[in-house]
């Protein structure tokens, strides 16, 4: 009974707490696709996917079932092992990296110690996430070293160098959150958006969606999205998959289950950049003015809202957008991006400093 | 100072904006799509779509096998035969159309001196098989007595212009 209490119990705990944050990514993963076809194909005024179900809703479900009922092909040059493992890492990284991300906080005053929700509440949470998303580089280049194929290796190289040059940028841009906020804890730097800044300033404290960071690091903001959109191999940055000269990149070689977990893991990262966004810059789950029934509605919906307000952003900029050359994009990463967030860094801690604003 | 202008705008990503802000309200418009086997799109009348051999109205076939098709057919995909029939009318015994070697240019029913072979309004005769594609001339009469009303009707429409 010891040996339940102790080892068990706590076990059972925390793969029940794993399934309540994994069946709901797993599930918006699977309408991100949905919303994706019937976004772009309101943008192109076509109506998308509307045969399975109503309105198409059971598209992914049948698009899944198609997947997973495909025969698996491995290509005879290719290396068996790190073929089959090279999908198997994306999938992963993205979903561990769910483990640090905040949903919400619940501190009623006068009831108990509040609780952060959150899986595991480290103090370097930032920096793990920050990790993980740079790890995620690996599935991609297995993949096309394994398919031994040349578009898949030209596509894995290619995002290869594409992710390596926008993290430089990303981690120079949360330096500057982190100076802002005076922690790497993500709780903490949701909650450092929530009791001063703007609004406070001008003395409208109920305006709360001026505090959030978007504001003061408006220039970050708009370098950090769109280091996130070259991050996570999407349009306009879309290279390593470029359809008209590389068929489909790194995943060419890729069919049924193992192609699966290979798109699972890409829009799960999409997610995942998107709810760093919101964490880091859009006030992660407050709601954007205080007032009573806004935040009487739990913090997870204003999350997940925010999360999908991102995402809205990432499909209409592949709708809009064309993709952009191999050498601008080289050229937007180490010309620009790097020595902006690299004088931001500096800017930001020279302001915090002179006005006496670090946090305590 | 034009120079300060230019990169003012590429920092504020003016154009960036506005093209995802005009994505964003193309959302909202109304579709194009047709609803293709429940809904299908306008068809001119003269549209050249799959043949049919015609008839008079009291039930005698229109083709008197002058062959002018056969000849004017860049495709060579009419094969006609013909000899008197008892009546002492010349009347064809074989007329095929290889549908697969057809191009749909209209010149066979330009060339009909009394409008036997049409190209009538329907396009949806796709077959599993290739040679469900070589029709034959009961295939044709039979195409042009479920097609007639249409037929006419287009030929009618059509004819102030010709």
């Amino acid at each position: 009974m010891e040996f339940f209490n102790a080892y068990v119990w706590p076990t059972i705990e925390i793969i029940f707490w794993i399934l309540v944050i994994i069946v709901p990514i797993i599930l918006g993963m699977a309408y991100l696709t949905y919303a994706e076809r019937k976004i772009i194909g309101a943008v192109q005024l076509r109506k998308g996917p509307n045969v399975v179900g109503w309105f198409g809703l059971l598209q992914p479900i049948a698009d899944g079932l198609k997947l997973l009922t495909k025969e698996t092909i491995i290509p005879s040059g290719a290396n068996r092992v790190i073929f089959v493992i090279a999908p198997m890492t994306t999938f992963v990284l993205a979903m561990i990296a769910w483990a640090v991300v905040p949903f919400g906080y619940s501190d009623v005053s006068g009831g108990p110690e509040p609780e952060k929700w959150v899986l595991a509440d480290i103090n370097v949470g930032i920096l793990y996430l920050f990790a993980i998303s740079s790890l995620g580089v690996y599935g991609i280049i297995m993949a096309g070293w394994a398919s031994n194929s040349k578009y898949a290796f030209l596509g894995a190289l290619r995002s290869a160098a594409q992710m390596v040059s926008y993290e430089v940028s990303i981690g120079f841009i949360m330096i500057t959150v982190l100076l802002a906020a005076g922690s790497l804890n993500l709780t903490e730097i949701v909650l450092a958006q929530k009791n001063h800044g703007i609004a406070h300033m001008i003395g409208v404290p109920e305006l709360t969606f001026l505090n959030w960071f978007w504001i003061p690091l408006f220039p970050m903001f708009v370098i950090f999205f769109i280091s996130v959109l070259a991050e996570t191999n999407r349009h306009p940055f879309d290279l390593p998959e470029a359809e008209a000269e590389l068929v489909s990149g790194y995943n060419v070689e890729y069919s049924a289950f193992i192609f699966a977990m290979f798109f699972l893991g890409e829009y799960i990262n999409m997610i995942l950049m998107s709810a760093m966004t919101v964490v880091l810059f859009m006030g992660g789950w407050l709601p954007p003015l205080d007032v009573s029934w806004l935040n009487w509605i739990p913090g997870p919906i204003w999350f997940a809202g925010k999360v999908a307000f991102c995402l809205l952003i990432f499909i209409l900029a592949r709708a809009a957008l064309p993709r952009y050359r191999y050498d601008q994009l080289m050229r937007l990463g180490w010309k620009i991006f790097l020595p902006t967030s690299l004088f931001a860094v500096v800017a930001v801690a020279g302001v915090l400093l002179s006005f006496g604003w670090l946090p305590k | 100072m034009a120079m300060l202008d230019r990169n003012a705008r590429a920092l504020f990503m003016g154009e960036i904006a506005g093209g995802l802000w005009l994505a964003f309200r193309y959302m909202f418009k109304r579709k194009v799509t047709i609803n293709y086997p429940f809904e299908k799109g306008p068809i001119s009348p003269r549209f050249r779509g799959e043949h049919a051999l015609r008839r008079y109205p009291n039930g005698e076939e229109r083709c008197i096998a002058c062959k002018l098709c056969e000849a004017v057919c860049p495709a060579q995909a009419i094969t006609i035969e013909a000899e008197p029939r008892d009546d002492g009318s010349r009347r064809t015994t074989r007329y095929d159309i290889d549908m697969t070697k057809c191009i749909y240019c209209g010149f066979c029913q330009e060339a009909c001196p009394v409008d036997a072979v049409v190209e009538g309004p329907n396009f949806e005769f796709a077959t599993e098989t290739r040679e469900e594609l070589m029709y034959d001339k009961d295939k044709l009469l039979d195409n042009g007595d479920r097609w007639e009303v249409e037929i006419a009707a287009n030929i009618a429409e059509d004819a102030p212009y010709r």
